[in-house]
């Protein structure tokens, strides 16, 4: 009882001194230093593509590397691969269990992943000798949904649960490798640096962990959110992160500085955004809303620049292709756009 | 029954404390500095990004040039 008392107390101690380092370094804001940089202006982008094909809800998608094919996932049960220039389907899986929340591309091309409320992450290899894709493993110890999934190569793949875990899974024995614990809420999004040794999550306790992969720790955690973070994603030079919450804001974090520069946030905004991806450059931040709209904000004056408006329903997911040519939504309403 | 659960609140209040720990030792840079990066990065590729200078049709792999036939 007395020690308790004792580490709880410690624990108020560190929590401030940290506040305090925060606020020492804090000698300017983000607005300021990027005054003098020259405003974006209107950014007017056009449906260029429209993906027709699923049957209900698209809750998730994933560029692959080679900026031309795309994965998405609907609770028709169905993991779609399509080429996005021709907007054919290259692969239609039909999937054991349709309450699929996540989807992911590995980099190499050679595998898609998905899952949902069936707790697991079921990897399909897509360049199987006979030409059929089929389940090649199915990833199961979570005891929560699967919110998210991103390779990390052909062999390893973190997955984020609502068993308020993350996990990096060996593929080829399909064994837990390492698991994060620490969010106090259910973890809802991840994202891999560039650099591919540390990943970022989001949770419902509405902070941000930065997780060290091969030293399996947790190096930092962001608040300020006031409610769930629903989306989360690396700025393009991986010292930034940018979150997306049912709070109705976007807030981008410094990991070098450890702490939040700048809001992305408007009054006539009042619903939760539900997913986000930068511009190659990271001047755009391109967020989708459950208003049905994608607003597209300038990152460093934090201005609303420009709006998507084209689904008749929630945007579940969006995703800019890694050349930046192009950006994709996937929405409630069944379709998915290609938009530049 | 009581025991465990004082022992495992105190496994939990031991661990917040070694988290809390190691973040706060952490060694932060400036905010001018980290948002000075951030600013710089942009303008450096600001050029390269499609979506934010907008692409011409000719270059544009989404949107084939509409061609004009003359009989």
């Amino acid at each position: 009882m007395g020690e308790m008392e004792e580490l709880r107390k410690e624990a108020e101690n560190l929590k401030d001194q940290i506040t305090e380092a925060r606020k020492v370094v804090q000698d300017a804001t983000l607005p300021e230093v990027a005054a003098g940089t020259a405003v974006v202006g209107r950014v007017q982008l056009k449906t260029r593509k429209t993906l027709r094909g699923h049957l209900a809800k698209i809750y998730a998608m994933h560029w692959g590397a080679d900026t031309k094919l795309c994965v998405s996932a609907s609770q028709d049960g169905k993991l779609i691969v399509w080429d996005t220039l021709t907007t054919n389907k290259v692969n239609a899986i039909p999937l054991k269990s349709s309450w699929v929340m996540t989807c992911a591309y590995a980099p190499s091309g050679n595998l898609v992943a998905c899952g949902g409320l069936d707790n697991m992450c079921s990897i399909y290899n897509l360049k199987g000798k006979d030409g059929n894709v089929k389940v090649m493993r199915e990833l199961a110890a979570h005891t929560g949904y699967l919110s998210c999934c991103r390779f990390l190569s052909d062999s390893e793949i973190i997955t984020s649960s609502g068993d308020c875990t993350c996990v990096l899974w060996d593929i080829e024995t399909g064994t837990q490798k390492t698991i994060f614990a620490g969010h106090m809420g259910d973890c809802m999004s991840l994202a891999v640096s560039p650099d591919f040794k540390t990943f970022i999550s989001g949770a419902c306790d509405f902070t941000a962990k930065l997780w060290d992969i091969r030293e399996a720790t947790c190096r930092q955690t962001f608040s300020g959110h006031e409610s769930d973070i629903n989306a989360i994603g690396f700025f393009p030079n991986g010292n930034a992160v940018i979150t997306g919450s049912d709070d109705a804001t976007c807030k981008l974090y410094d990991l070098r500085a450890d702490q939040e520069l700048i809001t992305y946030q408007d009054s006539s905004i009042m619903c939760g955004v539900t997913s986000l991806a930068p511009s190659l450059s990271g001047r755009l931040l391109l967020a989708g809303y459950d208003d049905f709209n994608v607003n597209i904000w300038d990152t460093l004056k934090g201005e609303r620049v420009g709006v998507l408006a084209g689904h008749d329903n929630r945007v579940s997911c969006i995703g800019v292709s890694s050349d930046g040519m192009a950006c994709c939504t996937g929405s409630w309403d069944s379709f998915l756009k290609i938009w530049n | 029954m009581s025991n465990n659960n004082a022992s495992s609140n105190l496994v939990v209040a031991q661990r917040a404390v070694k988290q809390l720990r190691l973040e706060a030792s952490l060694r932060r840079i400036k905010v001018s500095t980290a948002a000075a990066d951030l600013k710089n990065f942009c303008l450096q590729n600001a050029q390269k990004d499609p979506l934010l200078m907008g692409v011409p049709s000719s270059d544009n792999p989404f949107r084939p040039p509409k061609s004009c036939t003359l009989f």
